[in-house]
């Protein structure tokens, strides 16, 4: 419990905001990189209390984000499949597709499920032998041990009436592609803390040396971003542009090498198309040749659907950090969580809903 | 876990027609139908108004309504599932919920009616413990049930029963909840921890076990209200937020009142075993149902006294000023962080979604 307020204290907040305020003498671009921490941020105000030098861009770290449309319309497609339990993590279900989303196919008829753990979607399976169970896995590096471990347990167990639409995707390219753009701004990054717990930190000196980038794994309470932010400012008026920890209470070097252990069983690397950013080489988890036999999107013969974007949607350009939500032409007016042209106005963890759930219907804020 | 029913000690007073279960012919009007009245429903909610077992019922308000005033009424209808979980039942939250709704209007809930929508298949010992529970929270808050009625629907058309209560109170002549219009220098109150009936349900549904067991607050609040306008009959609003939490209900005020509301998150009293809950699946307190809180706007200089108020009652203890009416951004909910920030509080959307990660 202590959690809960340990690090939500506000004297210490107004002393590392005060910290960050001296130290910083022009202005830097961070971007945090997970929904997470956009999320924490927005939710507390951390970026208000930050000196106006610092300005943070919200990164492509949201999963339902980031997850292409053809996906979304390929799950629908399978969820709307008469016989099929559809299992899904809860935001997910407002996602819009091309023509409806998951809450619609519910209204439908369809047999459609929340669930907090793949292994919930496992035991769906085992209890009901006559229907097929499919599990929606998408996410970071994150969801992808749970995900992993279901799989490699529904083949352990002999279940032949569970699968899973795979849509994974991983961190490390994004920030690869992210400095890789011509139109960039970031001058460093937070590393997202959970997504390095499982997968350690060692993916991120070179691309700190390569891209002569600072990246601070950071966690998702107030003091830990501005801890995270403080010590990119400091790296970044000081010249330096290495990795650092600083969320060392959850993460280490080497990470969760049992969970990385799984995933290199059960998944393969892949390119992977981001929803508003693109194709981005070997960014992307699929499931291995072994366990292909799992792969809703084989066994629902769904691979051939496409999709295309709203035109009024510049998700893409908010993921990339070249725009703020609010200054989207369709932001809070096309757009709004009730009617989202793109999924970042979907998660309570994307860039958009974050903005206009909080009321930030202007660079200004509300109040 | 003493509010979990033990059905291994239940003696039914049956026989019933021998059937232990709810089939379709017990809501087809005939002697089945009756079985399930006289050995079910009469021995819980016995009255002599109910007990008439008319089509309907005549009641003689000339007593209820001497001292002048209004009558009030409310209807409401229950689904929950599970239909026991700790701290209550669906059939508190019948009786509890449709009189907190008389409550909010100050008005003293007299008389209430029960449908019952049954599944095929329920347990009758299941059905006479929710209609057991209805009747002792019937009469800890001093109403009586005086007519109903049931229907059977087929296997898997519902989630074992569904109730539905309408209430009739009666609001005393010299009071008059909302009369006076909500102005900038108003207080909002709650009169207690938010979230617990909510985050109850959500656990024994996800499974969810903590070291302290959360319980739902489901409660009568007549009496609470009654002694709140006892300290200051000028209360400008009342509110009981369930569905959509402390959340929906400062938004419509905000909204109908077209005034700001700003609130203080350190103010606002959790349970810890509720953020933690609320953490862990990546809720928001203030989206949470309650059922035995309400949410008040009061003159700002008669709030330390209507609080006072609260706390020496039973369902008041932990009351607090949450926050205040302010004349910046009217129509808009404000929440002051903790660590100094600001944010808009939103309408929630409909179902609260758990987030991914």
């Amino acid at each position: 419990m202590k959690h809960l307020t340990e690090y939500r204290d506000a004297d210490t907040a107004r002393r590392l905001a005060a910290e960050i305020g001296r130290i910083a003498t022009r202005p830097w671009a961070i971007m945090e990189v997970c929904g997470g921490q956009t999320h924490s941020i927005i939710r507390n105000g951390v970026d208000q209390l930050l000196p106006p030098e610092v300005e943070l861009i919200h990164g492509p770290g949201c999963p339902v984000c980031v997850t292409p449309l053809e996906t979304i319309d390929r799950a629908l497609a399978i969820a709307a499949t008469p016989g099929v339990i559809f299992c899904s993590f809860g935001d997910m279900l407002r996602v819009p597709g091309s023509h409806e989303n998951l809450f619609s196919v519910k209204g439908r008829g369809g047999d459609i499920r929340v669930v907090y753990s793949p292994l919930d979607a496992v035991q769906l399976a085992r209890a009901h032998p006559d229907r097929e169970v499919v599990f929606l896995a998408i996410g970071f590096e994150t969801t992808a041990p749970a995900n992993a471990m279901a799989v490699k347990l529904a083949k352990q167990q002999g279940l032949k009436n569970f699968s899973m639409l795979v849509s994974h995707v991983l961190v490390p390219p994004a920030i690869e592609a992210i400095m890789r753009s011509p139109g960039n701004r970031v001058n460093a990054f937070l590393a997202a803390g959970h997504v390095c717990s499982v997968m350690g930190t060692w993916q991120y000196p070179p691309l700190a040396a390569r891209f002569r980038v600072p990246i601070v794994v950071t966690g998702f309470e107030p003091l830990d971003l501005l801890e995270g932010i403080r010590r990119t400012i400091l790296q970044l008026e000081q010249g330096r542009h290495e990795l650092e920890n600083a969320y060392a209470r959850v993460v280490s070097e080497r990470g969760n090498e049992p969970a990385q252990r799984v995933i290199a069983e059960v998944f393969e690397t892949e390119e992977r198309a981001w929803r508003g950013i693109g194709t981005i080489p070997a960014s992307g988890w699929r499931l291995a040749d072994a366990y292909c036999d799992y792969d809703a999107e084989i066994r629902f013969a769904v691979g051939g659907i496409t999709a295309v974007e709203s035109p009024l949607c510049k998700a893409g350009e908010v993921l990339q950090g070249t725009l703020k939500p609010n200054q989207c032409p369709a932001f809070g007016k096309q757009c709004t969580p009730r009617t989202p042209l793109g999924a970042t106005m979907v998660s309570s963890e994307g860039a958009c809903a974050a903005y206009y759930n909080a009321g930030r219907w202007s660079d200004s804020g509300a109040a | 876990m003493s509010d979990t029913p033990d059905f291994t000690t239940f003696a039914c007073p049956l026989p019933l027609r021998d059937y232990p279960h709810v089939v379709m012919g017990h809501g087809g009007g005939g002697a089945l139908s009756r079985d399930l009245i006289e050995h079910v429903f009469l021995p819980a909610f016995s009255n002599p108004l109910l007990d008439r077992l008319g089509d309907s019922t005549e009641i003689d308000v000339a007593a209820d309504l001497a001292g002048g005033g209004r009558l009030v009424l409310s209807t409401d209808s229950y689904v929950v599932r599970p239909l026991f979980f700790p701290g209550g039942s669906i059939g508190d939250l019948a009786v509890n919920g449709t009189v907190n709704d008389l409550a909010m209007s100050g008005g003293r809930p007299l008389y209430l009616t029960a449908g019952f929508i049954i599944e095929e298949g329920l347990a009758i010992g299941k059905l006479a413990e929710v209609a057991r529970r209805m009747a002792a929270a019937a009469t800890a808050a001093g109403v009586r049930i005086v007519t109903g009625d049931t229907k059977v629907v087929e296997r898997g058309h519902g989630d074992g029963v569904y109730i539905n209560t309408a209430g009739v109170g009666v609001v005393p002549p010299e009071i008059g909840v909302g009369t006076e219009p909500i102005r900038p220098g108003d207080m909002v109150l709650a009169s207690g921890t938010l979230g617990d009936h909510g985050m109850a349900i959500m656990s024994v549904r996800e499974g969810l076990a903590f070291q302290a067991e959360i319980v739902s607050d489901s409660a009568p609040l007549h009496g609470l209200v009654a002694a709140m306008l006892a300290a200051c009959p000028a209360i400008r609003l009342l509110r009981d937020p369930t569905r959509g939490g402390a959340a929906t209900s400062l938004v419509e005020i905000a909204d109908l009142a077209r005034v700001g509301i700003e609130i203080d998150e350190q103010a606002i009293p959790v349970r810890p075993q509720v953020a933690a809950a609320c953490e862990m699946l990546g809720l928001d307190p203030l989206q949470v149902a309650n059922e035995g809180k309400l949410l008040a706007v009061v003159p700002g200089e008669s709030a330390d006294r209507i609080l006072a108020a609260m706390r020496r009652h039973e369902h008041g203890r932990d009351a607090v000023a949450i926050g205040r009416v302010v004349e910046r951004h009217p129509r808009m909910v404000v929440m002051r962080t903790a660590i100094g920030g600001t944010r808009v509080i939103p309408m929630p959307l409909g179902e609260q979604l758990p987030r991914i990660c």
